[in-house]
């Protein structure tokens, strides 16, 4: 069949309204990307979309949960008994653990009441499932089946079984997006757990490892310690496994020691996570203690001059109650 | 007219399938090897069918996916308008290659977005990819002749011009 050519698609020479078109579109992707960048308000652009997106989330990631049922349910005898022993054991293992650590949190938290502390061993979580959605080329990102409607934020902690998987980065109304601890990007404080030595563990290129790039030469850190969250900054609270050192060597200025690091968390497989509810207290210096004194309207010479009295803003008939609360403090 | 809003049909579904795809998971040693195929579906209809794909069009496809993905808004956008402006102005003689010259071009341009990919991240202030990344425009080639013999297939079954 012979088609006839027209002037929309030219053998060879250019049409210049093309091109114009083209550097058009080029540039208005350009101005996208850099609000974007600039985190002005496409978020809200964004969270509008999510409604659309997010159908297709669990859509496209139904094969993996088609696959996951399928293997098993056509897994075979042989190795769902396997499996099944194994879980026995690992269930005796954990129970026996938790007995222990049962007997230790009890006498963790009588020492804590003896010294007075306030923060409480129990922990806020809430379950939540990984949807198997593969986000770009770098697999520095989880997405989560809970959302701002299930009480989410950003910058909430994410651990698995094992250790400390990430913080939440995005919240949509019904998922959200969890950065991972390898994204270049991220860093968390953290404390070996031998030594004491407390640094700081960035994500590395290559999506697999921790790197810790500024520890002191003369900083005593060996292959196979251990790394917990140190709390410093506030945003994960202390005392969760971060990884494992895998490696130490001098940085190439010879200033430093660089170690690499492997997560503890099992960042590829895992299918639930929990996300932490009560994030820790920043560290830094305590909130300033209400003013102390005897009650404003026992003060001489209230009634005459509530200008005294303005800088704390009590409105007068506040007055008669007031005075079951010491010092007058006013919130 | 029912053939036209079949062969619309046709064209949307293959696009959307195309943006499902990519979000689709693979285990972790076959995620290098995942072909862009948004870029392969928009190929395929700019070389066959030429008043259906335009830049506007190709825009359109790229926030979708950038929405989707979770990456900066319009970085495919710019990607996918690039490719579909290249294919469309080359589209006669691309259109006369035997298969595997056809496949050649295809990986050019594939390797031409995964360039522009880059430029867009390290320009965004991303890191550089590990070596594994380039494999992907490679795969993509290598399906061509299978995707496009596909697609003819579903054309010719379902003649739709």
């Amino acid at each position: 069949m012979a088609r006839t050519r027209d002037e929309s698609s030219p053998l060879f020479a250019g049409n210049a309204a093309g091109t114009l078109r083209l550097i058009v579109y080029l540039a208005l992707a350009m101005v996208l990307m850099v609000l974007d960048q600039r985190n002005g308000w496409l978020w809200r652009l964004r969270y509008t979309a999510a409604v659309v997106v997010e159908p297709v989330y669990r859509l496209a990631g139904l094969p993996a949960v088609g696959i996951h049922m399928l293997s098993s349910a056509f897994g075979d005898r042989q190795q769902l008994t396997e499996q099944n022993q194994r879980l026995r054991e690992d269930l005796l293992l954990a129970n026996a653990r938790l007995n222990q650590m049962a007997a230790v949190a009890e006498q963790n938290q009588r020492l804590k009441q003896l010294l007075d502390t306030r923060r409480s061993l129990g922990l806020k979580v809430q379950l939540a499932r990984v949807i198997g959605v593969d986000l770009g080329a770098y697999r520095y990102r989880l997405t989560l089946n809970v959302g701002a409607r299930d009480g989410v934020k950003p910058g909430q902690p994410v651990i698995d079984a094992h250790g400390v998987m990430g913080q939440v980065r995005e919240v949509l109304p019904t998922t959200s997006v969890v950065m991972l601890l390898t994204d270049p990007a991220h860093a968390i404080p953290v404390v070996i757990a031998r030594s004491g030595l407390r640094t700081v563990a960035y994500g590395s290129r290559d999506g697999e490892q921790l790197t810790l790039p500024d520890i002191p030469l003369a900083a005593d850190v060996r292959v196979g310690d251990q790394l917990l969250t140190s709390g410093v900054g506030g945003r994960f609270p202390p005392g969760f496994p971060v990884g494992e050192i895998r490696a130490v060597a001098t940085a190439a200025t010879g200033m430093f020691m660089v170690a690499q690091a492997r997560p503890a968390a099992d960042l590829n497989r895992s299918d639930e996570v929990l996300l932490l509810h009560d994030q820790a207290e920043p560290d830094g210096p305590p909130a300033l203690l209400p003013p102390m004194g005897p009650p404003g309207d026992l003060a001489p010479g209230t009634g005459d001059k509530p200008a005294a009295n303005a800088g704390r803003a009590v409105p007068p008939v506040a007055g008669p109650t007031r005075r079951s609360v010491p010092g007058g403090v006013t919130r | 007219m029912n053939r036209q809003r079949l062969g619309s049909w046709l064209f949307f579904g293959t696009l959307v399938s195309a943006l499902l795809l990519m979000l689709v998971p693979l285990p972790l040693v076959l995620e290098p090897f995942k072909p862009y195929w948004p870029a392969l579906c928009l190929l395929y209809w700019s070389l066959e069918s030429e008043d259906r794909v335009t830049l506007g069009l190709a825009f359109a496809v790229g926030i979708a996916a950038d929405l989707l993905n979770g990456v900066v808004l319009g970085e495919q956008a710019l990607r996918l308008c690039a490719l579909v402006f290249i294919a469309l102005r080359f589209r006669s003689r691309l259109r006369f290659f035997p298969m595997w010259q056809q496949s050649l071009a295809v990986l050019v341009l594939l390797l031409n977005d995964r360039i522009l990919l880059l430029i867009v991240r390290v320009l965004a202030g991303g890191s550089l990819p590990p070596g594994s990344w380039w494999i992907s425009p490679f795969v993509g080639a290598a399906l061509w002749p299978f995707l496009f013999l596909l697609f003819d297939d579903l054309r010719a079954r379902l003649r739709i011009q």
